[in-house]
């Protein structure tokens, strides 16, 4: 039996007469290298958590307090490991609280397995109790699913599930596994990793003709522009990216989720698009004449209305998914592939170039939004305090080097526009389907990821009242996440919105909040609350310096607006710095 | 450089407006696994999209099968439902075509009074004239098949209608790709070098009486 940690091998298990589907389970996931399972045992699942007592030492299992909360721990483990997160959840009811999470994962591209138990086979279609229909409530929002009816299936059906949701564009995977499966005894020859599935071609194959056009347009280009997105994380071709980017001398922006792919203080990183994202990468859009789009699907929230959107330029579209060719945005010049291999290809063709003049434009737009929102928003001095000031210091204190995680809504924004980084897959968020709740929960799995980086959860005050029992996992397990609560008393982005665009009807957006410093106290976790920009600095020391979870709640101006902003329904050029 | 990306990409040799609807065949070559017609069915309701037709069934290589799915959309709308199919991980491969491009036809029953068809010689000059011809011939009723398209069985409707017709029925639209040779090789090559696994399904249905369960 190998160690936990120690990645797959083909054929790395010995064959074993007569042991139940359930030891099977266990016994194929950590031969698929698994060493963390974020989960919550019931009815239908009990024989794999009896399975599971057998091997605690090899295969940890972290008890969160609602499925939910499992499925965000494994996408958070994953966004920062880069491996395939676990989850293990009942039938019925346990898988059903899964399906946000799932979603979520379907849209990030985060590779996650998900085992759920299932009432007996021949139960199925009955009502039974906790029975539900697992596989079709799940099938839009997985990479592929599959129920399993026999024990026979379960080894080789957990390969595929490893191989499909890490491979190609990555995704949430979910094994359904009857229970009398579970029970079932059989003899297990081994577990053998899946390397290929005849159906499924998780990469397109690179077609140089097309690698040869993008870099001509590159190359003829005066004002060439890159976009990145998780892609670049996910591919695990960051250095690559960077080399492309380094030698073609063309400034690049980020998306949401690209962000951390490169250094926040490189000189070509020129900052983040869309709907929230900085002045320059968004008006400038409109102004390149070829756009480079790596790894990234032309979001809404990314390209504001489509028929504004960089109609001047060539399009030249990395990415590995066919599908996301063409689906929003044309591209002039599609490169399929995995941008690990096709960065590397392009960056053979492309010249050695500076656009020094193009590049300045960036810089100039840049001072003008410091000068317009960010000098206040990041270092307001007097007033009430801005969620910019606090990620401003705690840039400072961390020095960029910690994982950010963040939920949804104002403060995500302005946590992602600010923060610094120094390294990828430090920046966990819910990205495409901005889930509230999704940090603190996502913040524990980033920990269990990347044990020896320091964590920090940025939550609104109301996100994070719809997760805040998974403070009972970090009391239980120790996970050393420091929690900052920003509260500004308000669903603040719908509050800005009404704000904005409905003459200030506020409808349903004031929340009030418990004492969250006493909640945490209640799970014997340490905080206290900043009032005053006096004790801010000290506030964040203490959470950094404090040995495990510590919470920071700091109250910020209520009625504060992310800016700059694309008003739903415009281009990308008409972005207002208030 | 976009329309010669979008006919190597996809089998279409139709290069027509984009923002027309008309009536598109898409044909999927997959697994035959369970779920995997749900799978691609929430593809289309996902975007309310009503299928027009669907079938399924084995294609003509053993191991693979073949749906058949009429839609009235646009090429653009089309073009990227098909890349979403393929997508799946248990899709081989997705095509589609306009009218054109195929070959297509629909089955349809239908059954008539015998005493009014034995009565009124009429019919059976009608029913040669469309092409139909019986299938079950009983005391009490009489029923006819014929194979077409579309607006053929249809016809056929209102012709038997005066004649008492008590039930009629028509098939999803099946349909043969007419430049489908090359990719027919590599399939047949495909299934040769890589046999399909055969469908797991639950055997535990009717076992209720004789399983402990909790």
């Amino acid at each position: 039996m190998e160690v936990a940690t120690a990645p797959a091998k083909a054929n790395t298990t010995q064959p074993i007469m007569n042991i139940t589907g359930s030891e099977v389970v266990i016994r194929s996931l950590l031969a698929e290298g698994a060493s963390t399972v974020f989960g919550y045992p019931g009815g239908a699942i009990m024989p794999i958590y009896d399975a599971l007592y057998d091997f605690n030492d090899q295969l940890q299992h972290i008890l969160v307090r609602h499925e939910q909360g499992a499925i965000h721990a494994a996408q958070g483990f994953a966004r920062t490991s880069g491996k395939t997160g676990v989850v293990f959840a009942t039938s019925g009811p346990g898988a059903t609280n899964l399906v946000t999470g799932l979603a979520d994962a379907m849209i990030d591209s985060t590779p996650v397995v998900c085992i759920t138990g299932q009432v007996f086979a021949h139960l199925l279609g009955t009502d039974a109790f906790q029975e539900t229909d697992v596989i079709n409530i799940t099938a839009p929002v997985t990479k592929w699913n599959y129920q399993v009816t026999d024990a026979s299936e379960i080894s080789e059906v957990i390969a595929k599930a490893f191989y499909i949701a890490a491979s190609g564009r990555p995704g949430p995977v979910l094994v359904d596994i009857t229970k009398n499966a579970q029970v079932q005894k059989i003899d297990f020859a081994g577990h053998t990793p899946c390397k290929h599935i005849r159906s499924y071609r998780p990469k397109p194959q690179v077609r140089n003709e097309f690698v040869e056009a993008a870099a001509k347009l590159i190359n003829e280009a005066e004002r060439p522009y890159i976009l990145f997105g998780q892609g670049v994380i996910l591919g695990n071709a960051e250095s690559e990216f960077k080399a492309f980017v380094e030698k073609s001398g063309i400034p690049a922006a980020w998306t949401l989720l690209g962000l951390s792919a490169l250094p926040t203080d490189h000189p070509l990183n020129v900052g983040m698009l869309g709907m929230h994202g900085n002045y320059g990468p968004n008006v400038l859009t409109n102004e390149c004449d070829v756009l480079i789009a790596i790894g990234m699907r032309f979001d809404d929230r990314v390209t504001g209305r489509l028929d504004k959107y960089a109609k001047q330029a060539k399009i030249i579209h990395l990415d590995i998914d066919p599908a996301e060719i063409d689906k929003n945005v044309k591209a002039t010049v599609p490169v399929w592939g995995d941008c690990k291999e096709t960065l590397p290809l392009l960056t053979n063709l492309v010249a050695q170039k500076q656009h020094t003049a193009w590049v300045q434009r960036f810089r100039d737009m840049m001072d003008e939004e410091k000068q317009a929102v960010i000098n206040h928003e990041c270092d307001p001095k007097s007033g009430e305090m801005t969620m910019g000031e606090v990620i401003n210091l705690l840039n400072r204190l961390t020095n960029g080097d910690a994982v950010i995680v963040t939920d949804v809504g104002q403060h995500q924004m302005v946590a992602c526009r600010y923060a610094t980084f120094n390294q990828s897959r430090s920046n966990v968020t819910s990205g495409g389907l901005g889930t509230m709740g999704f940090a603190l929960p996502a913040a524990i799995g980033a920990k269990y990821g990347a044990p020896n980086r320091p964590v920090v959860a940025v939550i609104g005050d109301g996100g994070f009242q719809m997760t805040l029992q998974e403070l009972g996992t970090i009391m239980q397990f120790g996970a050393d996440v420091k929690i900052i609560i920003l509260n500004n008393n308000f669903l603040g982005m719908v509050r800005q919105w009404q704000e904005l665009f409905l003459e200030k009807r506020y409808s349903f957006v004031d929340i009030t909040s418990p004492d969250f410093v006493q909640v945490a106290k209640g799970y014997y976790i340490d905080g206290q609350r900043i009032t005053d920009r006096s004790h801010l600095e000290a506030g964040l020391q203490t959470m950094l310096n404090h040995k495990g979870s510590y919470l920071l709640e700091v109250m910020v101006a209520k009625e504060n607006n992310v800016f700059p902003m694309v008003p739903q329904g415009c281009g990308v050029a008409e972005i207002r710095l208030k | 450089m976009k329309q010669s990306f979008a006919q190597a990409f996809m089998y279409s040799p139709n290069s027509g407006s984009a923002s027309i609807k008309e009536e598109y065949t898409i044909t999927v070559y997959t697994e035959n696994h369970i779920g995997l017609l749900t799978r691609i069915s929430i593809l289309f309701s996902r975007r309310k999209i009503n299928i027009e037709s669907l079938n399924t069934s084995p294609s003509e290589i053993p191991g693979i099968h073949r749906f058949n799915i009429v839609i009235h959309e646009t090429e653009e709308v089309v073009k990227k439902l098909v890349r979403q199919i393929e997508k799946q991980v248990e899709v081989l491969k997705a095509y589609y075509n306009t009218n054109d491009e195929i070959i297509w036809q629909e089955m349809a029953l239908y059954k008539v009074p015998t005493s009014e068809i034995a009565a009124k010689a009429k019919v059976e000059r009608l029913l040669r004239q469309y092409g139909a011809r019986a299938v079950v011939i009983r005391n009490d009723y009489t029923v006819f098949e014929t194979t077409g398209h579309r607006e053929e069985t249809d016809q056929l409707i209102e012709v038997l209608a005066p004649f008492g017709l008590i039930e009629f029925v028509r098939s999803a639209r099946v349909a043969i790709i007419k430049a489908s040779a090359g990719f027919h090789e590599k399939l047949r090559e495909f299934e040769q070098a890589e046999p399909g696994e055969e469908v797991i399904e639950n055997e535990y249905l009717d076992k209720q009486q004789e399983v402990f369960s909790m």
